[in-house]
């Protein structure tokens, strides 16, 4: 968390404008980070927003763009950002920000066409202008910033908060965006009571006006889901969760305004999973007929209370999942990590309707994407990720990740995924097929990262569908996702199966997935891929400050080479990973809580079934890379996975999956004794 | 006087460009936004402008050297070269720029060798003709190039 991070001295070039004292109005001193590749076009730009009187930094690559934006995370207001460039995409950059650092970012390009500029919608940019940039346009860019701060005042207000007059003093990050010079006139109008402004406060703590913006780590974000859960998402207010939470330096108008933001993504979850349901089932009727079948089996026993899982496969998938994750003893944090780094871009993203659009965007492109998985491999994988994703906020330390594992999972019974986070998260899922793991809420979160996974099989369609859909916005717009899709990519499963299980882990997952889709109709789980794109994604979870437990979820999932395993153990792993609860800190607590998971799987044998998904999702969030750079750093996925797919082309990748069927995950399941050709489809 | 009629010609030879179809309303926009901060901007940005895009020239012709094409990397290429010209004015080649994207995609090696010509053709005139706008706008004095003698 960077609370205590002081707000960053973006001094820059406009002098007086950010001293205090409102030497220039709103919004000028606006600090403008401009990327782009072509020197001509940088140049102009920056000579334009000096024109505005924006503060201007360029920059001609995106990862010393993101390198800049993360060394100083209140130091901009706004990103404007290419579209083509040589070393990132800009929509990769886009999705980066968005889930870390939740800034406003425009983007540009001399392509005028529409499905460019369709995918910057959908991708969460603000806004999309076409070159030659005028002068006209840059002159308007800060309704943007405003628009987003609003937002969190909404939030705030919203969220009724009790100190009102700490309400009112405390604006929400905007504070920060703003330079002193804007507080005069922006901020009057904002502030209902305090008219003060105290520009001075810079310093202050946390409860000054000028706090530094919250980053919702995984592990914050994780605390906060739990928190939300506990007392249920619909009754859930900002204060309480505060309290819940008990984060030093943390306020109300934070929490109230990524509670917003996460109601906003977990009705975006729900609503997409419905979309992306309906939306699979008409893509691949074949490749999904007869998954969905399973899948909705699969499903409805997960979810649902009523066991409509042929125990037959509920049972081989236990054994697998549980034996597997015997096997699998540490999760590494950053797997669980990712899984909610999934979620985080998306609930931090403070335009939730971007959001969703983006993302279900790109759930529903999965959705398409046949998978060979099982459907019930899918499902569990589905809810797992979904449950996970949805933990996991961006950059947060895996505890957050646990809570929402735990919430998750806590169903036990598949009822109780039912009442998951949200509460009506995971009813959502039961009703639908293939509903994603967690209802609105954790699916949305889940399938992000799931969505690779789900999306594939075709038996999962229809929980894939959803779920896909979710994840594929999930993944997408997270900036985690779009490093983990380019991961993904690389990582080619060098078996179907293995595939699967990737490309449920997290972003990368995501593109595994699809990518391994395409190539493997046959079911072959391999696990060894999954194995190692788990080991990997262990040792980047481990860099990550994730709670152990998380990553032991993670890895129990995905420690089993046995792909089925893996789903297996996902499922298992929530309902483990809910008793394990959040503790995890260490790594200790991670290899326990593994064993936990597995010992709740053995229990709950229908409900390991959803949590596979679970923990899949979380499994595959973690492993997405926006959160974690490094875990991106692709040595991961290309050890595990060729690089098969090109990363700009994620989204066609899955499209191709979900034609050419769903993945059968299942196919391979080698769970000890179970194998998983048993597994009705 | 001598300013005088230097910078009538000055304004002649932007006119004539303009009207030759060689530069388009951005280049306008771009001295405007030259000020006393600044006197030199849009020299500037045109000299890095033909700096840079003769690198992706060079390299668009190396391309098309390459039988069979790359139309994926070809149409990479013009598209950077596309968003340069565009944000100087580069009237010309940002059309031609536009063709060969629709060669490219049509995947017209033959349409995208000739487009290809063209533009460099017009690429080098207008660079030719810049040379000698510059030359004769620092002799004017920067402050008045964009605005009218007194």
């Amino acid at each position: 968390m960077n609370l205590g991070a002081s707000q960053v001295a973006k001094s820059g070039s406009m002098p007086s404008s950010s001293s205090h004292g409102p030497a220039q109005q709103f919004p000028a001193g606006l600090r403008v980070l401009v990327v782009d590749d072509d020197p001509t076009c940088l140049m102009i730009l920056e000579k334009m927003l000096r024109t505005c009187h924006y503060e201007a930094t360029k920059c001609n690559r995106a990862e010393i763009a993101l390198s800049l934006l993360r060394e100083n995370r209140n130091g901009y207001d706004i990103v404007l950002s290419d579209v083509h460039m040589p070393d990132m995409d800009g929509f990769k950059l886009l999705e980066h920000i968005g889930l870390e650092m939740d800034l406003p970012v425009i983007m540009m390009s001399a392509d005028d066409s529409k499905n460019v500029v369709m995918k910057g919608v959908t991708h969460g940019a603000c806004d999309y202008l076409i070159k030659p940039v005028r002068l006209e346009a840059l002159k308007n860019i800060w309704q943007h910033v405003v628009r987003k701060r609003k937002h969190v005042w909404k939030d705030i207000e919203q969220s009724g908060s009790v100190e009102d007059g700490k309400l009112q003093q405390q604006q929400p990050d905007d504070a920060d965006y703003l330079s002193s010079a804007n507080e005069g006139s922006w901020r009057n109008s904002k502030r209902k009571k305090d008219e003060e402004e105290d520009p001075e406060d810079r310093d202050d703590d946390t409860s000054s006006l000028k706090k530094p913006r919250v980053v919702w780590s995984v592990e914050l974000h994780q605390q906060f889901v739990a928190a939300a859960n506990q007392l249920g998402i619909d009754k859930a207010v900002p204060k309480k969760i505060l309290e819940l939470m008990n984060v030093p330096g943390l306020t109300r108008e934070n929490v109230a305004s990524h509670l917003q933001k996460y109601r906003l993504y977990l009705r975006r979850l729900s609503g997409q999973h419905q979309n992306a349901l309906n939306g699979s089932f008409m893509g691949n009727p074949e490749a999904t007929y007869g998954s969905i079948s399973s899948f909705n089996d699969l499903e409805l026993q997960a979810y649902a209370a009523s066991g409509q899982l042929p125990a037959q496969n509920l049972a081989a998938l236990q054994a697998a999942a549980f034996g597997r994750s015997a096997t699998k003893s540490v999760v590494s944090p950053l797997d669980q990590r990712n899984l909610f780094s999934f979620e985080t871009p998306k609930l931090r993203f403070g335009e939730g309707q971007q959001q969703h659009l983006s993302n279900s965007k790109q759930v529903n492109f999965l959705h398409g994407i046949p998978t060979n998985m099982e459907p019930k491999q899918l499902a569990n994988f589905h809810q797992a990720a979904n449950s996970f994703a949805i933990n996991m906020p961006v950059g947060s330390h895996g505890s957050q990740g646990n809570s929402l594992m735990m919430q998750m999972a806590q169903p036990q019974s598949r009822s109780q995924i039912q009442n998951d986070i949200n509460g009506s998260y995971v009813s959502r899922l039961p009703s639908s097929i293939g509903q994603p793991v967690v209802s609105n809420g954790t699916s949305r979160v889940l399938t992000r990262p799931v969505y690779n996974q789900v999306s594939q099989s075709s038996p999962v369609a229809g929980f894939s569908a959803q779920h896909s859909t979710d994840l594929s916005r999930n993944s997408f717009p997270l900036g985690g996702n779009s490093g983990i899709s380019s991961l993904a990519s690389k990582v080619i499963p060098r078996e179907e199966t293995t595939m699967q299980l990737k490309g449920s882990q997290g972003g990368s997952n995501y593109d595994v997935f699809s990518g391994q889709q395409q190539q493997h109709k046959s079911q072959d789980w391999s696990l060894q891929s999954s194995g190692l794109a788990f080991d990997t994604l262990q040792h980047a979870n481990m860099r990550g400050n994730h709670d152990v437990s998380q990553s032991a979820l993670v890895q129990q999932t995905f420690s089993s080479r046995d792909t089925i395993e893996q789903s297996r153990n996902s499922s298992v792993l929530p309902s483990v990973l809910l008793q394990q609860g959040f503790s995890s800190s260490g790594h200790s607590s991670s290899s326990s809580f593994g064993k936990g998971i597995f010992s709740g799987v053995e229990e709950n044998g229908h409900r390991n079934m959803p949590n596979i998904g679970q923990q899949l999702n979380a499994y595959f969030t973690d492993t997405s890379p926006r959160v974690k750079a490094e875990l991106l750093e692709g040595n991961f996925y290309n050890n595990i996975l060729p690089d098969q797919y090109d990363q700009e082309d994620l989204m066609s990748a899955l499209l191709k999956h979900q034609q050419e069927g769903i993945v059968t995950v299942e196919n391979d399941f080698d769970f000890d004794g179970y194998p998983l050709d048993n597994l009705p489809v | 006087m001598e300013r005088n009629q230097m910078h009538r010609r000055l304004a002649n030879m932007k006119k004539s460009l303009l009207d030759q179809g060689f530069l388009d309303e951005q280049f306008l926009r771009l001295e405007e936004l030259q000020d006393a901060s600044n006197p030199n901007f849009v020299e500037e940005v045109v000299t890095l402008y033909y700096r840079d895009s003769a690198r992706l020239i060079l390299n668009i012709q190396q391309s098309l050297d390459n039988i069979p094409l790359d139309f994926a990397k070809l149409d990479g290429h013009i598209h950077q070269l596309k968003g340069s010209s565009s944000s100087i004015g580069d009237k010309k080649v940002k059309n031609e720029c536009t063709k060969f994207h629709e060669h490219c995609h049509a995947r017209n090696a033959d349409r995208c060798m000739r487009t290809f010509q063209q533009l460099q053709k017009d690429y080098s005139i207008l660079r030719n003709k810049l040379k000698t706008y510059f030359q004769l706008a620092r002799q004017v004095g920067p402050i008045d190039m964009a605005r009218r003698p007194k």
